[in-house]
This record gives structure tokens, C-alpha cells and sequence, in this order.
């Protein structure tokens, strides 16, 4: 059985919608993280569903790049959010705003 | 031997170097010595340079050697290179010469001053930029020496800086400089644009070649002559050479009579295939040199202060040199460039001489008979007078009289004007020798003891200076008595205008005057001369008239000329600088420059709010970016 290209790209744009909603909407840090990797893994997928049906390997090879970033990402934002979790309890992200002007 | 050229500024580069960081420790008399020999060693080297080139065949006497290139800019590249040729030569040779003589002279001259080594080290500096000046195969280069001895005048006009009128005179010197210097900038920028090189001899073969449009060249000889005639302290830019005076007097000798102020003649001289696409330059030229020969002679005659005498007295010889380059008389000028260099170092050396034997009293008016005790400085300086006034045969009767023939070939009122300044010469000259060597002993009649500050008392006895001054005094003494011999009107073994002439080539104006008024125009000129110094006997020796009636204050206040300009600067010339700095830039500029630094303080503090510091926030402006460029592409591409 074949699944249409259509579906796949379905599935990532809800995902990515999903995301989108939930890093605006939360307000735990570590939850806007996932919705951060939702959203690019729902990416990934589209990348992966256009490569296929375009028979053209570079969407594949995009992905191996975005995860490689998505790692490194995570690496970074971990090491802050525990860096902050040290000074004050919670991961509420709404109670830093030090950026404010 | 032509490849030793670049050592000629390179020696007192080294000297001014040394003395700058080991001055001090030298102390007296070796940095003296160092500075000297430094100088000299350039002599020296300028005259084996001198040898070479008398070596060479007689129409390729020109050599350039370059160093290195300094300023590669698009089409416009200067080097650091040398010009070699008769013209350039035979001024860097009685620049260093002289140099060398003050130098020595210094040594004594400055004994026990505070600044004995900064003195030297200005001087040598002195000596670098006048010789890049002269020596600079491009206007550039010689821009580089023009303005170091603009500096080094300052620097040494204002010496003495303690005084409060000695750093005013060196200021004033700077700034009337600065009006010069804006003209021969302005020249270069021109002949830039409408040759496109800075080179001399580029701009020379491009001239032979092309031409150039008269009102170019025009527009050009006449910026270069306003640089001249700051340089060269012409009118109306002369008034800084009198305040110049306040500077030690080897200083007065050196830059301010014999070398620096020179300079101007000297450039003149350098472009004259310029001149010659510009004949109407040429008599504005002739015309400023005649009119201010004449106005510094009248200014001179009612001065007390010695070296003041001599300065008015330097200011109209120069008349004389820009009257002979505006005829075309350039090597009559060059000529008379070196003689004046000759007596004029001698008579400022002898002025210098005669202030240290009186304790540093300047006024003629308080000296007197000092033929008696100065037997060295007394002999030399009558040389020296005899030469400026154009006795023969000492050097300056043949350079002025070559420069008066040339000027009744071009114009007879020309002739009249610089006879009757002759006749002025030899008037103030004789005044000055009677005031200071003949007559009573006015030093004792004074009974005020200290005179502002100096330590001339009636039982004072002047002494001899020491034989570092002498010995440059003897010098001059001798060249300026064998001086003429450069240039004889007759055919000799060595003659200046053969030397010069491939310089000049067919530019040189030709005398179109009679043997026999060739021959007779000199002794009316002497004989004119004499009757002047035999007036001023019967006025100054024989006391027929009093003073006050030959020296009207018109004239002691030198026409109230700078009276005049000063009072303008301060009048009118301050009230638009106020205007400038309290309405058009505190209210203009500055208001402009503050209105923008509101305008972004204010739409900062509007756009405050959109920085709220919340994670989401941001990420919601990321959101909807990305939403309205997907709109924007969307929209254009019709999907």
C-alpha cells in the first residue's frame, strides 16, 4: 500500500502548527523547548516527503544537517535553562525579562 | 659621485635625530659640535655631488635619483627622488654652506643659553627641509621642505618662548605663512588636474610638448607666486619677517636672510617653463618685487632696532630678486640670491656680534663707536655694507646692476624704481654702519643703568666675540668680496649664466640695451648710491640735521601697514569669527548635530514598547514575519 506525499506533508504541517501554538502559548521553558524540536523534526519530515517524491537526495541530506543543529541547539539551551534553574525555582520563562526595554 | 645626492638631507636628518634624543645628555659645547659637523659633512657632499655633475656633458647636466615611492594614489604617484641640475645645485650649495658657517657661529652665539641643544636640533631639521626643498625632483617633496621650514621658523622665531612677544612673532610668522602655503596647494591641485603629474621633469617634457592653455598657466604662476610671496615675505605678506627678528640672530642670519625666505625666488625660478606660457604673470611678478623693494627700503631707513634695519632691508633686496625673475632676468635673480645670501648671513652675523659684545641691546640709537672695540666685526660688517650697497667690486655691485640692466631693458620705470631703492639701500646701510660703528659713544651718555632687563652700563666695555663667531664672519667677509666673481659681465672660466643656462633655455630674456649704456648705467647707479651715503655722513657723522626730521614716524611705523591689518583682523576680522562660532556654529552645527541625537533618542523611547522581554513575544513577531513573507510570495507568484 502507498501512502500519497500528500498525507506526509499533512501530518508535518499539523505537527509544525502544533509546535508554533505550543511555544507561543507555554510557558515552561522546557516545554517551549519540545515545541521547538516539533516544529523541526515536522520540517524534517516535509524535507524527507519532498525528497522522495523528487527523487532528489539533498532533502535527505538537509536532515542530517537540521538534526545535527537541533543537537547542538539542545546542548546550548539545556546548559542556559539549568544555568537558571540554579538561581530561581520553576522554568517559567515569562518571569525573565531581562531584555525588556 | 651624482648617487652620494641623497646624503645631502640625510646628514642633518641624522643630526637633528641624535640631537633630538641625545641632545641633553651631550650638552654643551658637543651638541654644537655634532650639529656642525653634520651640516658640514652635507657641504661636503654637495660639493663632490657639485663635481659630478661639472663632470657631465654641458646639456645633460640633469640627474634624478629616487628612493622609494611615497604616496601611490590611482593616477597620482609621488616619489621620494632628487633633482639634480645647475639651479638646484648651486642653491643647495650656498645652503649648505651657509648653514655650515651659522652653525659654527651658533656654537659661540648660544654659549650658556638653557636651550643650547634644542637649538641645534631645530637647526638641523632646518637644514633637512631646506635641502628636501630644493633638492625634491617633485612639487610635492618640496611642499614636504616648505612647510618644515615653516615649522622650524616657528619653532626658532619663537625660541625664547618665556617672553610673551617672542611666541606671539613666531605665531604671526606661522599664520601669514598659511596664506602662501594655500596658494602653492591650490597651484598643485591645478596643475594636476590640466598635466597630471607632479613630477618637474614629467611636467616639464609635457609642457615642451603639449603646451599649455595661457589662462592655466596663468592661473598656475600666479598661485605658485602667492606661496612666493608668503615664503618670500613680499607685499603685502611681509609683515611677519620684521616680528621674525625676535629669534636668536643666527636665526635672523640663517632662515630670515639668507636661506628659507629665499625659497620663494627660488620656486619661481624651478617653474620657469611655467612663467613662460604666462607673460602676464611675469609682469605682475616684476611689478609686486619692484613696489615692495622699494616700500621695505622707505620702512628702513627710520628703524632704530639693528637687526630691524636689516630685516626691511632683506624684504627689498628680495623685491629686487622678483623684479629680475619677473623680466626674465631669472639668473641675474638666482645671482643675486646667492650674493645677498653672502653679505646679508655677514651683516645679520655682524648684527649678532655687535648685540652679544653690547649685552643684548638691539637700539642703534644707545651704541656708537664700536669700531674702536669690535676691530673683527667692525671691518666685516663695512665689507658687508660696501657689498649691499653695490660698491665695486664687491659681489653685490654685480648682482644688483645685472638686475637693474634687466629691468630698463624691460622697462625704464622699472629701472627708476629699483635705482631709487638702491639709493635707499646705501642711504639706510651708511646710517646704520655710522649709528653703530662712528660717533660718540651714546652708551655712556645714558644714565639709566638697567634698561628693561639688559646690563648696559656708562662704563661698559664692549669685547670681541669669541673665533666661532669671527671665524664665520672672516668667511662671509671673503665672499662676499669675491662673490661677484661667479658672474663677471665678462668672459671668464666660470660663468653662472652658462651653468644656468640649460635650466632656462630660450626663456631667459636677452638684453636688448647698448654696450656703452650697459657699461654706464651701473656708475649712475653708483654714482646715485654714494650721494646717498655721503647724505647720510652728513646727517649721521656730521649731525647737520636732527633725526627726527629724516625719520618721520609714518616711516618708523612702517606706513602703519601692519597697524592697519592688525586692526582689521581684530576689528571686523574678530567680529565675524564671534558671529561664526556663537550664531552659524553653536546654533547651526551644533543644533544640527544635537537635533539628530533627539531625533533617534525619541523614536527610541517610542519604540521601547515593543521590547517587552517576554520569549513568546519574539517569537510571535518571528511568527507573523514568516507568515507575511509567505504572504508576499505567495501573492506574486499566484499560486
Amino acid at each position: 500500500m502507498t501512502v500519497e506525499p500528500s498525507a506526509y506533508l499533512m501530518v508535518g504541517a499539523v505537527l509544525f502548527t502544533i509546535g508554533a501554538v505550543g511555544l507561543l502559548v507555554r510557558r515552561n521553558a522546557l516545554v517551549m523547548f519540545m515545541c521547538v524540536e516539533l516544529m523541526l523534526n515536522a520540517v524534517n519530515l516535509t524535507f524527507v516527503t519532498f525528497a522522495r517524491h523528487f527523487d532528489d537526495i539533498g532533502g535527505q541530506v538537509i536532515v542530517l544537517f537540521v538534526l545535527v543543529v537541533a543537537a547542538a541547539e539542545v546542548v546550548v539551551g539545556l546548559g542556559i535553562i539549568l544555568a537558571i534553574m540554579r538561581r530561581r525555582p520553576g522554568a517559567n520563562a515569562d518571569d525573565i525579562t531581562l531584555l525588556k526595554g | 659621485m651624482l648617487d652620494a645626492v641623497w646624503l645631502i638631507p640625510a646628514l642633518p636628518l641624522a643630526g637633528f635625530l641624535l640631537l633630538t634624543f641625545a641632545g641633553k645628555r651631550l650638552g654643551e659645547p658637543w651638541a654644537g659640535w655634532i650639529g656642525t659637523a653634520m651640516v658640514g659633512g652635507s657641504f661636503l657632499v654637495t660639493l663632490v655631488v657639485f663635481a659630478g655633475l661639472m663632470a657631465e656633458d654641458e646639456h645633460h647636466r640633469t640627474f634624478v635619483q629616487t628612493l622609494f615611492e611615497w604616496v601611490p594614489a590611482g593616477s597620482l604617484s609621488v616619489d621620494v627622488g632628487f633633482l639634480v641640475d645647475p639651479l638646484s645645485i648651486t642653491m643647495a650649495l650656498f645652503v649648505t654652506g651657509i648653514s655650515a658657517l651659522i652653525h659654527l657661529y651658533s656654537i659661540g652665539y648660544m654659549a650658556g643659553d638653557d636651550g643650547y641643544a634644542r637649538f641645534f636640533v631645530y637647526l638641523n631639521a632646518f637644514v633637512f627641509s631646506m635641502t628636501m626643498l630644493v633638492l625634491g625632483d617633485n612639487f610635492v617633496l618640496t611642499f614636504l621642505g616648505w612647510e618644515g621650514v615653516g615649522v622650524c621658523s616657528y619653532l626658532l622665531i619663537s625660541f625664547w618662548f618665556e617672553k610673551d612677544a617672542n611666541a606671539v612673532a613666531g605665531k604671526k610668522a606661522f599664520i601669514t605663512n598659511r596664506v602662501g602655503d594655500w596658494g602653492f596647494m591650490l597651484a598643485m591641485f591645478l596643475l594636476f588636474t590640466s598635466v597630471g603629474s607632479l613630477q618637474y621633469t614629467e611636467v616639464f617634457a609635457h609642457l615642451e610638448e603639449f603646451g599649455l592653455a595661457e589662462t592655466t598657466a596663468m592661473g598656475i604662476a600666479l598661485l605658485l607666486f602667492v606661496g612666493a610671496v608668503g615664503k618670500s615675505a613680499q607685499f603685502p605678506l611681509y609683515l611677519w619677517l620684521p616680528d621674525a627678528m625676535a629669534g636668536p640672530t643666527p636665526v635672523s642670519a640663517l632662515i630670515h636672510a639668507a636661506t628659507m625666505v629665499t625659497s620663494g625666488v627660488y620656486l619661481m625660478a624651478r617653474v620657469n617653463p611655467i612663467l613662460g606660457f604666462a607673460p602676464d604673470a611675469l609682469d605682475i611678478v616684476a611689478w609686486v618685487g619692484a613696489f615692495t623693494a622699494l616700500f621695505a627700503a622707505t620702512i628702513a631707513v627710520a628703524q632704530n632696532d639693528i637687526k630691524k634695519v636689516l630685516a626691511y632691508s632683506t624684504i627689498s633686496q628680495l623685491g629686487y630678486m622678483f623684479l629680475a625673475i619677473g623680466t626674465g632676468a631669472y639668473v641675474a635673480a638666482v645671482f643675486h640670491m646667492v650674493t645677498h645670501a653672502f653679505f646679508k648671513a655677514l651683516l645679520f652675523l655682524g648684527s649678532g656680534s655687535v648685540i652679544h659684545a653690547m649685552a643684548h641691546e638691539q637700539d642703534m640709537g644707545r651704541m656708537g663707536n664700536l669700531r674702536k672695540y669690535l676691530p673683527v666685526t667692525s671691518v666685516t660688517f663695512i665689507v658687508g655694507w660696501l657689498a649691499i650697497a653695490g660698491v665695486p667690486p664687491f659681489a653685490g655691485f654685480w648682482s644688483k646692476d645685472e638686475i637693474l640692466i634687466h629691468a630698463w631693458s624691460s622697462s625704464p620705470l622699472l629701472w627708476v624704481v629699483g635705482t631709487v631703492t638702491a639709493v635707499l639701500t646705501a642711504y639706510y646701510m651708511s646710517r646704520q654702519v655710522f649709528l653703530v660703528f662712528f660717533g660718540p659713544e651714546r652708551w655712556r651718555e645714558s644714565q639709566t643703568v638697567a634698561h628693561d632687563g639688559h646690563g648696559l652700563t656708562p662704563d661698559h666695555e664692549p669685547r670681541e666675540s669669541p673665533a666661532t663667531m669671527t671665524v664665520p664672519l672672516v668667511a662671509l667677509a671673503g665672499l662676499s668680496f669675491v662673490g661677484g666673481l661667479l658672474n663677471l659681465p665678462f668672459k671668464g672660466a666660470f660663468h653662472l649664466e652658462r651653468f644656468l643656462e640649460p635650466v632656462f633655455e630660450g626663456r631667459l630674456a636677452h638684453l636688448d640695451v647698448g654696450t656703452s649704456l650697459q657699461w654706464g648705467l651701473p656708475f649712475v647707479v653708483l654714482g646715485l648710491a654714494v650721494c646717498g651715503a655721503a647724505v647720510a655722513w652728513w646727517i649721521f657723522v656730521m649731525g647737520r640735521v636732527g633725526r627726527s626730521t629724516v625719520e618721520p614716524e609714518l616711516l618708523e611705523h612702517g606706513w602703519y601697514y601692519d597697524e592697519a591689518i592688525a586692526s582689521l583682523v581684530d576689528g571686523p576680522g574678530r567680529a565675524g569669527a564671534t558671529l561664526l562660532a556663537e550664531q552659524v556654529d553653536a546654533r547651526g552645527v551644533d543644533g544640527a548635530v544635537n537635533g539628530v541625537g533627539e531625533l533617534v533618542r525619541r523614536a527610541g523611547t517610542a519604540l521601547r514598547v515593543s521590547t517587552s522581554g517576554y520569549v513568546r513575544h519574539y517569537a510571535l513577531g518571528i511568527a507573523g514575519g514568516a507568515v507575511l513573507l509567505l504572504g508576499y510570495f505567495i501573492s506574486r507568484t499566484g499560486f
